[in-house]
Parts: C-alpha cells; structure tokens; sequence
C-alpha cells in the first residue's frame, strides 16, 4: 500500500505531541500518521516511549502539547473512557486482561465501548480466528497460557470493532512460534478486513521491539529514540536501513 | 464405597472431638457433668450432611463428564436450594421463640448489610472500613425523620435507602483515585465521622441518649396489646389471641422479603454489564478505561448501591432495637460486617448470608463462653485465612451465557 494519495484524511494524526510523567519528558514532539488500512509500526528500544505514546492517545498521561486528531475528531482532551468508543482499540503492553474472569467475560467486556446498541463482531467470527478462545471461553483467563492470553486481549479488543487497532508489544514473553503465529494472525486480520468485510479499512497501529517481524508485516514504520522519532518509511526501506539494522537487527547480515 | 463410609465417619469423629467440650459439658456448682446426648446428635448429623452432599456431588459430577459438551453448567442443587431455602426462611419464625426470633430478625439485617458490603468490597475491590456509617444514616434517618417529620416505616425503608445512597456518592467521589491501604483508612474516617457527629449534636440527634422509634402500623393495624387513640390492634382485626411474638413475626417478614429481593437484585447485577464491569474494575483500572468503561460512574454505583443496602438495613434495625444511639455503630460494627464478608467468601452470595448467620447465631449458642467469644472468633478467622482463605463459599461467577 505505501503512501496514500494526500487527500484522503489520515485515520490518526499526531501533530507534535508531547507528554510528560511529573517533570520528564517522556515524548518530544511526536508527528505520526496512520491511514485506514494500513499496518503501522513503531519500533524503539526500551524506555524510548512507545508505550508512552499510546497511553497518551488514550489521555493517561495526557498530551502535555500538540495535537491528536482521530478521523478528523481533536480527542487530545478527551476523557479515557470516551476514547475507545470512538473506535479505537488498545491491546494494552503485557496483555491486562482480567484473570478471575472468564474468557467469555473478558470477550464481553470488549463490546463495552459499543454501548448496548451497536452489535459488534459475532463470537462466531471471532472463533474461526481464535479457535483455542472457544475451548477455553468457560476457562479463567488468567489459566490461559501468555499466547493464549494475548489472543484474548486482541480478541476483546476487536469487539469494540476498532477502526485502529493498537497494539503494544504483542510479543512480550512469546515463544518464537507464538510470535510468529501473533504476527500472523494481524496480517491475517488485515487482509481480511478486521470486521470480515462489515469495516475493510480497519488499520493496525502495531509498536514492537521485535523489529525485524513488526517491519515484515507492516506497511510503514516510525522509529523511535529517546522519545523523539528519529526514522520514518515504509517497512521495507527499514528492513534495509543500515541504521534500523545496526540497532534493532543485529549487524550480522 | 470405602469412603463413602469413612469420609464422614471422620467428619463425625471430629465434630464429636470439637463439639464435646461445648455442648457436653454441662456446669453443676463448681463440678461439672457430661452429658453425650447433644456432641452425639450432631455428630450423627454431621455424619449424614457428609453422606448426603457426598452423593449430591458424585451425582452432580457424574452428569457433568456425562454431558460435558451440553450447555447444564448449573448443577442441580443449587437450583433445589434456591427453592427450598427461601422456603425454609419463611417457615421458620413460625417455630420460633421470641427470643430466636429477635436473634434471626438480627442475623437477616447482618445479611443485608454483609450483602451491601459485598458488593463494594466482594465485586468492586474497594475496601471500605466505615461501612457502619451507611448503618447509621439509615437508622438515624429512619429515627430522626420519625420524631421531625413524622416519617412511617413503609416510607423510611425507600427514603432511608435514597439517604443513604446519597452519603456513598458524597464519599465515593473524593476516593475515587484512591486504592487499596489509603482508601481504607479514609473510609475508616468517614464511618467515625458519622457517628461522632450523631454522638455530639445533641440538639439535632440527642447525643448519646439517642432516639425513640416507633414500631410499625401494618395497613394502620397496630401490633400493640391496646390500640392507641381509636385504632385497631392486628390481632383484634384478625380474631387472634394477642402474642408480643406477632410484631417479631410481622419485622421478620418484611425484613426476609427485603432480603430476598435484594439477593435477587444483586445476582441480576452481577450478570449485567454493570455487575462485570464492578469485577473488572477490581482486577484492572486501567485497561478497564481503555476499553471505554467510565470508572467514575461504575464506582460511585458500588458505592451507591452497597451503600443503599446498608441503610435498609439501618431502618430495619432502628425498629428492631426501637431506639439507636452512637454506640451501636462504632468501627467493631464494620469490622464485623467485614469479618462476614472475608468469612463468606469476597462476592459470594452464599457465603455472605452464611456467614452472617455463623457469626450472629453461634454467639447465642456459645452464651456460656461469652468470656471467650472474640478469642474463639479470631482463631475462627485466623484459622478461616489459613485453611480456606477463599471463604466458605467459593464465589461460582454467573455463567456469561452469549452476547
């Protein structure tokens, strides 16, 4: 996909968004983009801020300045709770979902930013994706296995039928194949139009340390360096960047 | 087969071992005799309790391996208890003496306060210390309103309620960021604040010579020996010779129907995505808000809620007592109702309303041990934290049966 023609309104658009915890700036004038149907990434190492950034597009911490604009909608001021109804979705870093309930429960819950009215992806859609969910949906989720559980976690996320899917570290603490099989299936996702047809311009918002698989999948990529972004393109020009390399892949090619 | 046997036999041996000291020995003077009758009967009891849940389970797990894929994930007696106990509830202060009376009439306020309590502590996770408070301001509004605005009983039960659920939003709001420790010992504030403000506005709330309440008219039947100015006592109006014990039976059942319909209530919530998001938020703030759940208003609803409770509650035990004063909602009081929701098990029903009825039935029966009650009480709890620390009843959550 690439670059879209400009005239089409980006899905998301942050316009030199900064934010702080106390007195440290954590973000430094953060400008970003992510258009209906593509997959972004934003790689950066530890500490660099990607969590930061999509805590932030939620309010928590808010933008300390700049701009979040969400389909043309300013949600910079927004309350958090306000924000996930308006059809973004977050499959938090470390997966939070809540262990004493059932799978089944935690699914429903995702259907929260929907409010009572408006019907959201079938269980069944989301059983053909997450076939182990369904075995396991009388299940405690917190005796789900950690891959089990992020499919969980993107499972409710998708409930809310986002138009912008974030998701923070999907790998965290994966077994390689689990990883694989995470990445996979938000390809997969994409490509088959995350409501299976209802909303084909669903985009992924997808910040990874694991570089190398994130850049794979995705369209384009943002890298990030001590809150600043230092790197911009599309997934493959940064698969080959001799700086993304030296950093994130490793030198050995 | 063999354990069949020998599993309740050991049950039975132990209550024999536990309830002998108790129940057998029975003071004469300075010497005592001991008598086997009593640790007997409720070994043997003991015995068949054992025996019978023994089969119901083998029974109930038995059908589940039988029929593991179908949709029967409610096994089949807690649907038979759901029928029989209220039931039973309804038959019993029939049997009763005045005296049992008043101590069930007691155990069935613990029962909506537990419940209340239950659901800010049990559901929500927020551990609130001063929940006597809630108590109080029902049984003050209910007393105060008598004596100012000559407020009826029907009409204190709604109005305390209202009352109440108005106090739990005035503190939810200022703890709403707070968890845990801090928010504990901000609610362990409010509870005294409460009761220090009835114990010091003498003029308003008579201090600690507290307020007189008037027992109930049933449709302006009264329950008094001799009618007041003209009216008719119930049981003129009914043909009936006059029993002091009828008033007890009447508070008995209004208060087993208010706690039915709030057992009732309550397992409805947590099934709706309220009573969920109470969960939720318990296990995570944070990703509850970004899945678009507005904390402010799920948790000011625990509070409203559990807080309504309490205060029903209060009105039923200003007419029980037929005066309140501070004394009666001092921290032991939450501590207590506390004590009967840890005991219960956090958000279980059943182990609530068990647990109540364990802590305001078994001082009764241990009248002769009154010296040592909180000391049997804390071994109970410290015992309860080693061995069970889930509580008595396992929380079963409502199966979420499909969008």
């Amino acid at each position: 996909m690439g670059e879209r023609t400009s005239l089409a309104q980006p899905l998301l658009a942050l316009q030199e968004v900064s934010s702080h915890y106390g007195p440290v700036r954590a973000l430094d004038r953060i400008s970003l983009t992510v258009n209906a149907g593509e997959i972004v990434t934003l790689i950066g190492a530890n500490g660099a801020g990607k969590s930061t950034l999509l805590m932030t597009l939620f309010g928590n911490p808010r933008a300390s300045h700049g701009q979040i604009l969400f389909a043309g909608q300013d949600i910079t001021h927004l309350p958090t709770h306000r924000i996930s109804p308006l059809g973004l979705a977050l499959v938090p870093e470390g997966r939070r979902i809540f262990p004493g309930m059932t799978v089944l429960e935690n699914i429903a819950l995702g259907h929260t930013a929907l409010g009572n009215h408006r019907q959201g992806p079938s269980l069944d859609f989301l059983y053909t994706h997450f076939p182990i969910l369904k075995e396991r949906q009388r299940q405690k989720a917190g005796t789900l296995s950690g891959g089990e559980q992020q499919m969980l976690a993107i499972a409710r996320a998708l409930m809310s039928q986002p138009r912008l899917l974030l998701l923070d570290e999907p790998s965290l603490g994966l077994a390689p194949m689990m990883i694989r099989k995470i990445f996979a299936l938000i390809r997969s996702l994409v490509q088959s139009g995350i409501q299976s047809g209802v909303q084909p311009e669903t985009a992924v918002f997808l910040v990874e340390q694991n570089a190398h698989q994130a850049l794979q999948i995705a369209d384009r990529g943002y890298v990030l360096v001590n809150g600043t972004i230092r790197l911009t393109g599309t997934g493959h020009d940064l698969l080959n960047n001799p700086e993304v390399k030296h950093a994130y892949l490793g030198t050995l090619v | 087969m063999k354990t069949f046997i020998l599993q309740p036999l050991t049950t039975a041996t132990l209550v024999l071992i536990l309830t002998t000291p108790i129940s057998g020995l029975v003071l004469n003077g300075y010497d005592f005799n001991l008598k086997w009758q009593p640790p007997l009967l409720l070994a043997l009891t003991a015995f068949f309790l054992h025996l019978g849940l023994m089969i119901l389970n083998r029974r109930t797990t038995q059908k589940k391996s039988a029929s593991s894929q179908k949709t029967s994930h409610h096994p089949a007696w807690p649907r038979l208890a759901t029928i029989l106990l209220p039931l039973l509830g309804l038959i019993l202060p029939f049997l009763l003496g005045k005296y049992w009376l008043t101590i069930a009439i007691l155990a069935l306020i613990y029962i909506l306060l537990g419940l209340g309590l239950n659901i800010v502590v049990g559901l929500a996770g927020m551990l609130d210390l001063g929940f006597v408070a809630f108590y109080a301001v029902g049984a003050y509004g209910f007393a105060l309103g008598q004596e100012y605005l000559g407020l009826s009983f029907w009409a204190a039960i709604p109005l305390g309620a209202v009352l109440a659920a108005t106090f739990g939003v005035i503190l939810g709001f200022p703890v709403l960021r707070m968890h845990g420790d801090y928010l504990a010992i901000v609610t362990l504030g409010f509870g005294e604040i409460i009761r220090l403000v009835l114990n010091n506005w003498i003029t308003f709330t008579g201090g600690p010579n507290g307020v007189r309440v008037d027992f109930p008219t049933l449709f302006g039947l009264e329950f008094s020996r001799h009618a007041k100015q003209g009216g008719t006592p119930l049981h003129e109006f009914l043909g009936i010779d006059y029993s002091s014990n009828h008033r007890y039976l009447f508070l008995y059942l209004t208060l087993f129907l208010v706690v039915l319909a709030t057992i009732f209530l309550i397992t409805r919530l947590k099934r709706m995505p309220l009573g969920r998001a109470w969960e939720a938020l318990r296990e995570d703030e944070t990703a509850c808000r970004s899945l678009g759940i507005n904390h402010v208003t799920v948790k000011l609803s625990a509070f409203a809620l559990g807080a309504m409770t309490g205060g029903i509650g209060g009105v039923f035990f200003a007419v029980s007592q037929g005066f309140v004063n501070p004394t009666s909602f001092t921290f032991h009081e939450s501590a207590l109702i506390l004590a009967i929701v840890v005991l219960g098990g956090l958000g279980s029903i059943p182990g609530v309303i068990s647990a109540a009825i364990i802590v305001t039935v078994l001082p009764e029966l241990l009248r002769d041990f009154s010296d040592y009650r909180i000391l049997i009480f804390g071994l109970a709890m410290v015992g309860m934290m080693i061995w069970r620390p889930q509580g008595l009843v396992r929380t079963t959550r409502p199966v979420f049966q499909g969008l």
